[in-house]
């Protein structure tokens, strides 16, 4: 796993949508791998990045507060593949602010993930802890 | 139209005392211009935030449904409206455990005896979003008859922030096809400042985190967030970000002004309420809308624009 910070400034010096797209498929394997697990090469809708967001958002609910940007990673390389010669400077640039914002987002949450999930679909520490605890903590008086 | 929403139990929520009061303002305000009736909750509480998610997720479902069941049984309301995303979501969350888990239910029903009041029952009362409330309350062919000041000229990037549209399976009504919101690309906020004379901008960060939930933990990480969404709003060619949750927009506004001081870049793209936007359209004066209480300021953007 490269260094975040390493991973970032390619980012931001990529020159075309395919380096991009794996740069952020790269992110998504930090995140993976980070939790113990192998990476899928498999596809969903045509792109590995699609299917490794869903695999890196399993049992990880918050995570999906990136699903949007990964698709929309996707189809600015649509964009930029079948129309080439559209707007490229300007969907290029668009691409690489949602490649770095799915670094940012990946980053913060590899950093904060030990402290739980304090995101939209939150997850909390106590529902990892053991029923009886659980329990106890609902008897309020 | 959903002639139930015009006259709504409203839940602002603690936001909107404090660092949220112009949206507080703004949503009383273009509710008064558009003829929606608001009645405030009586004694409401803490939605349960964040915080005591974490700590206990049945007291946040307990708290939550305090509010509902005060909305439901003694104010006899069908829908609650609460423009915070957090207290939305919450609200949200509470319908959802309460409707499908019997331990939520029985730790409601324990905890609202105690508190001495009737536990709230799921289905009984309808919560909606303060984009809801006037998509549905009014519309937008309305609300174009309403507009005395059209927004003409004034490109937007509407940011929606990540509690309007997730976890998916606690907004049932959304995805239901044409006329209803979407969660992978919302359009209520578009679809109502483009009413008003507004141009929307394509924004791809629309629903992308802001780092709220770092600003705590770790700055940097929600200061380089934001700078990223000021700069893809910009990148669009957006003058304002239109927002619709106080935590988002006072995350926005902060970490603008943290951006220019800690990392040296300046944005000057402007953050407004889309309250504010919709009520300036609608002819109601920026200070009474609170424009001059938001730290971005949107007030220079809208005369150099000729729209206040």
């Amino acid at each position: 796993m490269r260094p975040f910070d390493e991973i970032e400034r390619d980012i931001g010096e990529a020159q075309t949508p395919q380096r991009l797209l794996a740069l952020a498929e790269e992110v998504l394997e930090c995140w993976i791998g980070a939790r113990g697990v192998s990476p899928t090469g498999e596809t969903v809708e045509g792109f590995r990045l699609l299917a490794l967001h869903r695999q890196g958002a399993r049992g990880v609910p918050s995570f999906n507060a990136c699903r949007e940007t990964c698709r929309e990673v996707a189809y600015h390389y649509n964009l930029l593949t079948l129309r080439p010669d559209e707007e490229r400077t300007h969907r290029l640039h668009m691409m690489r602010l949602l490649a770095t914002h799915l670094a940012l987002f990946v980053r913060g949450k590899l950093e904060t993930d030990a402290l739980g999930e304090f995101c939209c679909s939150a997850r909390p520490l106590r529902l990892e802890s053991p029923p009886s605890q659980e329990g106890a903590r609902t008897q309020h008086g | 139209m959903k002639a139930d929403y015009r006259r709504v139990a409203y839940y602002p929520g603690c936001a909107l005392e404090g660092t949220g009061h112009a949206y507080n303002q703004s949503t009383k305000a273009v509710g008064k211009a558009l003829g929606l009736a608001l009645d405030e909750v009586d004694d409401w509480n803490c939605c349960g935030a964040m915080e005591v998610k974490n700590v206990d997720p049945k007291i946040q479902t307990y708290l939550s449904s305090r509010v509902m069941s005060i909305a439901a049984n003694q104010m006899k309301a069908a829908v609650v409206m609460a423009p915070c995303n957090g207290c939305y979501h919450n609200l949200k969350k509470a319908e959802y455990d309460l409707a499908h888990d019997p331990t939520s239910r029985e730790v409601v029903e324990r905890l609202s005896g105690k508190a001495g009041h009737a536990p709230y029952r799921a289905g009984t009362l309808e919560t909606i979003h303060a984009l809801d409330w006037i998509k549905m309350g009014v519309g937008e062919e309305e609300l174009k008859r309403r507009v005395r000041n059209s927004l003409k000229g004034l490109k937007v990037a509407n940011y929606y922030g990540c509690m309007y549209t997730r976890p998916r399976h606690i907004f049932p009504e959304k995805d239901q096809g044409p006329g209803t919101e979407s969660t992978s690309k919302p359009h209520f906020m578009d679809d109502l400042l483009a009413a008003a004379g507004a141009q929307n901008v394509e924004f791809p960060l629309k629903t992308a985190c802001c780092g709220g939930a770092h600003t705590l933990s770790d700055s940097d990480t929600s200061t380089r967030l934001v700078l990223n969404i000021l700069r893809a709003a910009e990148a669009a060619g957006a003058d304002v970000i239109a927002t619709e949750c106080p935590t988002c927009h006072s995350g926005l506004e902060m970490h603008q002004v943290r951006a220019e001081k800690v990392l040296g870049e300046k944005t000057t793209v402007r953050m407004l309420y889309f309250t504010q936007l919709l009520g300036i359209a609608l002819g109601v004066s920026p200070r009474r809308l609170g424009v001059h209480e938001n730290v971005s300021d949107g007030l220079a953007l809208l005369r150099e624009k000729g729209i206040a």
